[in-house]
């Protein structure tokens, strides 16, 4: 589309360049937090100034020593994993099921399935509180499970209910005109087509719970703290280069998550491109 | 399908054909539904019964009609006019005696303490010198003597206006409006009036971060958008990645960025240009700037894919029609980016709304948005009934807006084949 604004005019030249400057300035905006804090996880001082006195990883040992810090990684990952296995059974249920149901009510229960994304987390957390405490399920960590794994399953249903869009039908058709039951033709060949998909619903869902702070404010005990609940306090009381240090620890499972996903994209759009062409 | 037509061919074979396709139709239909249905139980179990029950708490009324029972049904033909008659007073007297027999009288006062403030104390107060039940017929000397409070008509009017069993009283609190003692709405005592500026500082945030995103969002999106394709994959990371960053990484990286020591005042005071560092987090600049990075992909999303969609021939026809750039940008251009503009717009101002994290972190006192309020009311205070009415008016805004959002998002996605 480039040739189409080789600029023609000065004025045009003008135009684009300025939109190319603040859209630059712009961007920079956009990555200067990550860019700012990266270095400062490596200083060998205990202040977070530049320039920098010295290099060291004595921040990210005191990160890896710490019981603290470890137990709140341990909770972060046991509920991530717990809630992702979760939401990926109800949401990949409900995907197949919703691609196939044809009901004037599917609108309705759409949006209700998809709710928990829009609602404001602190309304989700106070109810849940209100509700979960009677069951004594606050300061536990099936609450958390169950609170994140209501927050991930949008998620789920709509990067799967996209893969099955792309899905070609007639191929379980085929499958079950040569005789294999509906679960063997979902086994089979639907499940294998679909699984990039599912991949990718399933980095959602992690990075969801992963991320998620305000529900686990409202109902995690002291044993349940989650990473980012540990850096909500570290950040309150004062921000230690210990915090910038798992700061970088968490951006980098974000490079990985968004790099999984990208890859899985590509595969998925390569796999129904050859099963459709 | 072809199973269901081999099951259907088995069948009694006077049922027409259309008949067994109906059924069959039918059965699939319900197995769809009964693999929706695992998800809308957890649902309803995990989120929809907890909002509901938050919803309910905002009406709820169960303090009063609980601990002081007798009272109330002595009220309940009350007209409110003059003082209630002596039967009152005694059911009154018998409640509060038992009521600290049980060691609940503090349910109530609390209660009623919303409404009429002192009210703690009478009820305590009375509670604490009723040291015997009064004599028959004596109860309203009594209690008047104990506390004079007892005979004034808005002390009785407060219990009848807590008893329940649903009560409109939190809400209107919520919107800074109270009832007065003859049960009409008035607008609260000033100094309880917070609310509706809270709500105003909402809006005000909200919409102040969506105006920032479109400024800063239009011309990254619209840079993204007429690119070649590979340099504007290569942009996107730049844009994708801040989203995909925790938020409360990218909220520490603000503080470090932005305090008195950070970077920004040092670098300042590095080039001579400032003497003492300005303040710059912890106000209301530090929310706009953490809060628009936050939201700006949001923004820049919606508006990338909408003007990758826009044909260049519309501009060049314009140019060649002898319209001047920025003509041919404001008349031709713009209008086709609106379903984009208002797409993310109010996907920005959505979740802005909801704010809470941010705003706790790097804002100052007079900072905080609606969400901060509920969370007080709810750990600090435990006054749930006002988090409820404030977390529903929170729940409704959002609602009306995600409604609107959904109709804009769909009505582009039915007319989106016709305009290209």
């Amino acid at each position: 589309m480039s040739e189409n604004h080789a600029p023609r005019t000065p004025g045009q030249r003008a135009a684009w360049l300025s939109t190319v400057v603040v859209a630059s300035l712009v961007l920079v905006f956009l990555m200067a937090p990550i860019l700012a804090i990266m270095p400062l996880s490596f200083s060998s001082g205990a202040y977070l100034t530049y320039p920098l006195p010295g290099v060291s990883f004595r921040w990210y040992e005191d990160f890896l020593n710490s019981p603290r810090w470890m137990l709140s990684l341990k909770n972060s990952i046991i509920i991530g994993v717990a809630s992702t296995a979760l939401s990926m059974v109800l949401g990949t249920l409900a995907a197949l099921g919703l691609a196939q149901w044809k009901s004037k009510f599917k609108t309705v229960v759409l949006a209700v399935v998809l709710s928990p994304v829009v609602v404001p987390g602190v309304i989700t957390a106070v109810g849940l509180y209100f509700f979960f405490a009677p069951l004594g399920l606050t300061g536990s960590y099936a609450g958390l499970i169950l609170a994140h794994t209501a927050l991930a399953t949008p998620f789920v249903v709509i990067t799967v209910s996209a893969t099955l869009q792309g899905f070609d039908m007639n191929l379980a058709r085929a499958s079950a005109s040569l005789g294999a039951s509906p679960l063997y033709t979902f086994w089979r060949v639907i499940l294998p087509l679909i699984l990039p998909g599912l991949a990718s619903g399933a980095l959602f869902a992690f990075a969801t719970s992963f991320d998620e702070v305000v529900v686990v404010l409202f109902m995690a005990g002291p044993e349940q703290r989650t990473l980012p609940r540990e850096m909500f306090s570290g950040i309150r009381e004062n921000i230690s280069p210990t915090i910038t240090a798992v700061a970088v620890i968490l951006t980098t499972i974000s490079v990985m998550l968004l790099a999984t996903l990208e890859w899985l994209r590509r595969r998925n759009e390569k796999l129904q491109g050859n099963v459709n062409g | 399908m072809t199973a269901a037509f081999v099951a259907g061919a088995e069948g009694p074979p006077e049922v027409s054909l259309k008949r067994r396709l109906k059924r069959a139709e039918r059965a699939r239909q319900f197995k769809a539904l009964a693999l929706v249905l695992p998800l809308l139980v957890f649902l309803l179990f995990t989120f929809l019964g907890p909002i509901a029950g938050m919803l309910w708490r905002s009406v709820d009324d169960w303090e009063v009609p609980q601990v002081l029972p007798h009272t109330v049904s002595a009220l309940a033909n009350w007209d409110g006019k003059d003082l209630p008659d002596e039967k009152a007073y005694a059911a009154l007297a018998a409640d509060i005696q038992s009521a600290r027999a049980a060691g609940t009288v503090a349910i109530a006062a609390k209660r009623l303490n919303y409404s009429v403030n002192g009210f703690r104390t009478i009820l305590t107060s009375t509670a604490r010198n009723l040291k015997t039940a009064p004599e028959p017929g004596t109860a309203k000397d009594t209690l008047i003597k104990i506390n004079p409070a007892w005979g004034e008509r808005s002390s009785w009017a407060a219990i009848k206006g807590a008893s329940g069993p649903v009560t409109s009283f939190y809400l209107l609190a919520s919107l800074d409006l109270t009832r007065n003692v003859d049960g009409q709405v008035v607008a609260a005592p000033e100094d309880q009036s917070i609310y509706r500026d809270v709500f105003a500082r909402t809006f005000t945030i909200s919409f102040g971060v969506t105006a920032l995103c479109l400024l800063l969002g239009f011309p990254v999106a619209y840079l993204l958008a007429n690119l070649p394709a590979g340099r504007s994959n290569l942009l996107l990371i730049f844009v994708l990645l801040p989203f995909w960053t925790s938020l409360l990484v990218r909220t520490c990286a603000w503080i470090v960025i932005l305090q008195s020591e950070g970077i920004v005042n040092d670098s300042l005071r590095w080039l001579g240009v400032i003497d003492e560092p300005l303040r710059l987090i912890y106000n209301r600049f530090g929310v706009y700037v953490a809060m628009t990075h936050v939201l700006l992909p949001f923004m820049i999303l919606p508006l990338y894919s909408v003007m990758k969609s826009i044909s260049p021939a519309y501009m060049r026809a314009a140019a060649s029609l002898g319209a001047p750039p920025v003509t041919a940008f404001l008349r031709i251009y713009l209008p086709q980016t609106l379903p984009g503009i208002g797409a993310g717009g109010l996907l920005v101002f959505i979740l802005a709304l909801g704010y809470y994290i941010t705003p706790a972190l790097v804002g100052g006192a007079g900072d905080q948005m609606i969400s901060y309020f509920i969370a007080f009311y709810t750990t600090e205070t435990v006054n749930w009934g006002l988090a409820s009415a404030l977390g529903a008016v929170l729940l409704l805004a959002t609602l009306v807006l995600a409604v609107v959002y959904g109709k804009l998002v769909h009505g582009q996605q039915t007319t989106g084949g016709m305009k290209n």
